[in-house]
């Protein structure tokens, strides 16, 4: 029951497509697997109202037609199971699989933050709403408020005008003077240029942000700070981003040395661990053209072809510019720190509100206390908001990485009978 | 340096030992000062089973006893702390494992304590999600559950004019006098060392060794089991003190959440989960309930038990240092054993008698002859 591959590439957005793809001509035996049941990643998130660029379309079409490439689609990875070995599951089954070569292209997911209402049924993220369009969530002619920080806001909101939404309002955190600078900047990538002024929306305003969610069963409203001024609008959906959060978990678990929260890589975006390399969002936001320069550079180094590799740097440092000062304009206001209330809940798996943890002095205390990040999600929303509101720096992850069935986890035993001595029962039970 | 005395008594540790103890201190008039450095501890790693164990009599005094004082406490103790008293089945799979089963029986019942033999059939309808061919079981009724984190916190708050807390770390002990990391001395007329698996720290002569064990909760599944599942397979099969072991224990939340234990290690101090310990334990579970394999498992973790070489916890007055108190060792068993070690300390503190046998848990088991002036 052993599956082997030479290299192994976790996340089939743009820098695991990307990656894929620059790799196959080396005839390396490839895995791409993704959670998801279509490769895309998060901006090209496919489903019945997807309507997917063509890159999109043509980088999907050249791997299916990699033979040396098989791709494990609604696939995640449960745990480490000894060197270079992972336990993975899907549907079906749950199994190990050996590698030589690892990228990590696991992207991010949304930072959420707590605000009074932000649990009303009609709100989500940002991202998320768009997601759920993209799955077929109808939206025609609902009143839709944006809010939040960062491009995401103008991508989502133009996915939910094309369903037919009624926008009221895109409210950015990030002050005139931030986006002004960052827009004036824009000239140096004029497709991004266009890219903004196609999604740009009148009813976009900088230097606002959400206070609370209102309605009592199901959102009704939304109240805004907007510059000093506090405006209330009737809406029946809410969509709220407060930027991006990089996915280190695997990452973590397998040694590799963060910075700022994201995966640390050099130029060849090789890990601080051997075999191991790193490319897209999980090594910091950047967009998806930073992604798929990461990925393709990341495929090629990782099967020896260097020179590939390194024809395609200028092209990153052109789209990590863009980057830096997409990071700069859209830092977030510390005045969000203060926008849950002591009875707005931080973590909605387990109905923990901001009261019951405030006072403790760590992540690991307020979880034992209250049950902060102990459902199902496993701290994967509130562990994010509580270190940009306090601080606290979430624990090393621990598997299972994301839930999986007791009978994948039972494999383990197959992964590393040398380590295991020979067992007897124990002798009493707790 | 300044130092006051700090209280009547200072306790070391606000796990659910010295949670317990501050607890039975201040019922008794004393002042205690709790200090406690936030490390990882058991009480938040743990099952909180709450059992009777009979492996000797000493062990079983003391879990019967304790059993009754949390069935006392039960009424007064806040919805948090998750109290159930659900009952514990032993599962018996062959002849040989039935008859310890019977043989346990005998011995709990003679001491009154509600128990009776579940038939195969009488076990398949209690509990329709194990397996099919076991042969019975043995319930013991008056056995429950508990959320040790949140009960110590309760105890330590339950009397805030007599027993204060603070953060601290203590790095040394010099009679009934402790120092604190920032060099604060503090002096109490006594002070009692209930620190857990750390205690070799501050007194290095104790004999209290970490076991570490693995544990795994599963997502919400109401209603799927009732009672906490054991296995009696340890008692027949070839006993090894020292190797890694694993056996089934499967304890329904109040949450509907299922929590799987239990293994046992005694060579590693590294708190990472192993994935072959946890599968070796996880294949235990399936063993006696097949249909686990579909449930969803959330999160794993481990914790360490703090060993003494017979299993028993040291409760009584340190032999060879005067004024240190000791509550120390209690293996897995310390949640169930918190309040009978409470009142044993308290007993020998005051001069009373003490409602257990105090020598079956002395300290001085483990230190011969050499006891102080
Ligand atoms: C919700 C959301 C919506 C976004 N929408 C847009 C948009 O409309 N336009 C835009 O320009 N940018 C958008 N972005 C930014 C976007 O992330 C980047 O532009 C780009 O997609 C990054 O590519 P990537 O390959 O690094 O990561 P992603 O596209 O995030 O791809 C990572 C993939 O890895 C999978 N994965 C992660 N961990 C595991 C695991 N353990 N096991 C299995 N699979 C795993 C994920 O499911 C995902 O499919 C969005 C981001 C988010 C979080
Ligand atoms: C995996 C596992 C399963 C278990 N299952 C059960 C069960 O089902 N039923 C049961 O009854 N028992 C069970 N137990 C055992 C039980 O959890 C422990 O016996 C009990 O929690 C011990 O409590 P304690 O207060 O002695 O120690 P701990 O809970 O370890 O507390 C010790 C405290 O001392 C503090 N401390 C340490 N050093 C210092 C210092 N120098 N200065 C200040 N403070 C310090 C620590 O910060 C810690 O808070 C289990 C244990 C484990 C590990």
């Amino acid at each position: 029951m052993s599956d082997a591959v030479d290299l192994l590439i976790i996340g089939a957005g743009p820098a695991g497509m990307a990656a894929a793809l620059a790799a196959a001509p080396s005839g390396a035996r490839i895995a791409l697997l993704d959670d998801n049941p279509l490769p895309g990643g998060q901006i090209w998130r496919d489903g019945p109202h997807a309507e997917l660029p063509p890159k999109a379309r043509e980088m999907r079409a050249r791997l299916d037609a990699c033979a040396n490439v098989r791709r494990h689609a609604g696939c995640k990875v449960i745990a480490l199971a000894g060197p270079k070995r992972l336990l993975l599951e899907d549907a079906e089954r749950g199994w190990l699989l050996a590698y030589d070569k690892l990228i990590l292209c696991t992207g991010a997911r949304e930072l959420l933050l707590p605000f009074p209402g932000w649990t009303l049924p009609g709100v989500t993220g940002a991202g998320g709403l768009q997601a759920l369009i993209k799955g077929g969530l109808p939206v025609d002619g609902e009143r839709l408020v944006i809010a939040g920080s960062g491009p995401l806001l103008l991508a989502s909101a133009a996915t939910a005008k094309a369903r037919g939404a009624r926008l009221g309002r895109i409210a950015e955190q990030a002050s005139l003077g931030a986006v002004g600078r960052f827009a004036s900047a824009l000239w140096a990538w004029p497709n991004k240029a266009w890219q903004a002024l196609e999604l740009f929306d009148a009813t976009y305003r900088t230097g606002s942000h959400v206070l609370a969610a209102l309605g009592s069963e199901r959102l009704e409203g939304v109240r805004l700070q907007v510059g000093k001024r506090v405006e209330e609008i009737a809406c029946e959906r809410l969509a709220c981003g407060f930027g991006l959060v990089p996915n280190t978990q695997i990452g973590e678990a397998l040694g590799c040395a963060l910075s700022d929260g994201a995966i640390r890589v050099d130029a060849w975006q090789a890990s601080s661990l051997a075999d191991h390399y790193a490319a897209g969002e999980c090594t910091g936001f950047g967009g998806s053209e930073l992604a798929l320069a990461e990925g393709a550079i990341a495929g090629h180094a990782a099967v020896g072809m260097l020179a590939e590799a390194r024809a395609l740097w200028p092209q990153r440092q052109r789209w990590q510019g863009f980057a830096d000062h997409l990071n700069r304009a859209f830092a977030l206001d510390p005045a969000l720190r203060r926008l849950a209330q002591p009875d707005t809940l931080v973590c909605r798996c387990e109905d923990v509100p901001l009261s019951a943890i405030g006072g403790r002095r760590g992540w690991t205390e307020a979880k034992l206390s209250s049950r902060c990040g102990m459902g199902a999600c496993q701290g994967r929303v509130c562990g994010s908001a509580a270190q940009f509101l306090f601080g606290w720096q979430p624990p090393a992850p621990r598997p299972p990485f994301s839930p999986a069935r007791i009978s994948t986890l039972a494999k383990l035993a197959d992964a590393a009978e040398s380590q295991a001595p020979d067992l007897s029962s124990a002798r009493t039970p707790g | 340096m300044s130092e006051g005395r700090a209280a009547d008594v200072i306790v070391i540790g606000a796990g659910i030992v010295g949670a317990y103890c501050a607890h039975a201190l201040a019922r008794r008039g004393l002042d205690v000062q709790v200090l406690d450095a936030g490390l990882p501890g058991a009480t938040a790693a743990g099952m909180g089973h709450l059992l009777v164990l009979d492996d000797n009599p000493a062990e079983l005094a003391l879990s019967e006893y304790s059993l009754q004082r949390w069935r006392d406490l039960a009424p007064e103790l806040p919805e948090g702390c998750a109290y159930r008293s659900n009952g514990t089945l032993w599962l018996a799979e062959n002849p040989e494992e039935l008859a310890v089963a019977e043989a346990k029986h005998a011995v709990l019942s003679a001491r009154g304590l509600a128990c009776e033999m579940l038939g195969a059939q009488a076990l398949r309808e209690t509990e329709p999600e194990l397996r099919d061919d076991l042969l019975g079981a043995l319930k013991v009724t008056g056995d429950g559950i508990i959320y040790a984190p949140n009960t110590a916190r309760w105890l330590l708050e339950s009397d805030p004019a007599r027993i204060r807390r603070q953060r601290a770390e203590v790095v040394e002990i010099d009679g009934n006098r402790v120092r604190l990391a920032d060099g604060t001395w503090l002096a109490a007329q006594a002070v009692l060392l209930a620190n857990g698996v750390q205690a070799g720290t501050l007194c290095p002569e104790l004999p209290i060794v970490p076991k570490k064990g693995h544990l795994l909760i599963t997502d919400r599944y109401p209603g799927k089991v009732r009672h906490t599942l054991v296995e009696l397979g340890y008692v027949t099969s070839a006993h090894n003190a020292t190797g890694p072991s694993a056996a089934c224990n499967i304890q329904p939340r109040p949450t509907g959440q299922l929590f799987i234990g239990a293994s046992r290690q005694f060579d590693s101090v590294d708190p990472a989960v192993e994935g072959w310990m946890l599968a070796k334990m996880l294949g235990r579970a399936l063993h006696y309930m097949p249909g686990l394999g579909d449930l969803n498992a959330i999160r794993s973790w481990t914790g360490f038990r703090a060993a003494s070489p017979d299993g028993l916890p040291l409760v009584g007055e340190h032999p060879q240092r005067a004024g240190v108190w000791l509550a120390v060792g209690h293996e897995g068993l310390g949640v169930t054993t918190a309040p009978g070690t409470a009142d044993l300390l308290v007993a020998q503190l005051l001069g009373e008698t003490s409602p257990l046998a105090p020598q079956d848990y002395s300290p001085q088991r483990f230190f011969g002859d050499t006891a102080h002036a």
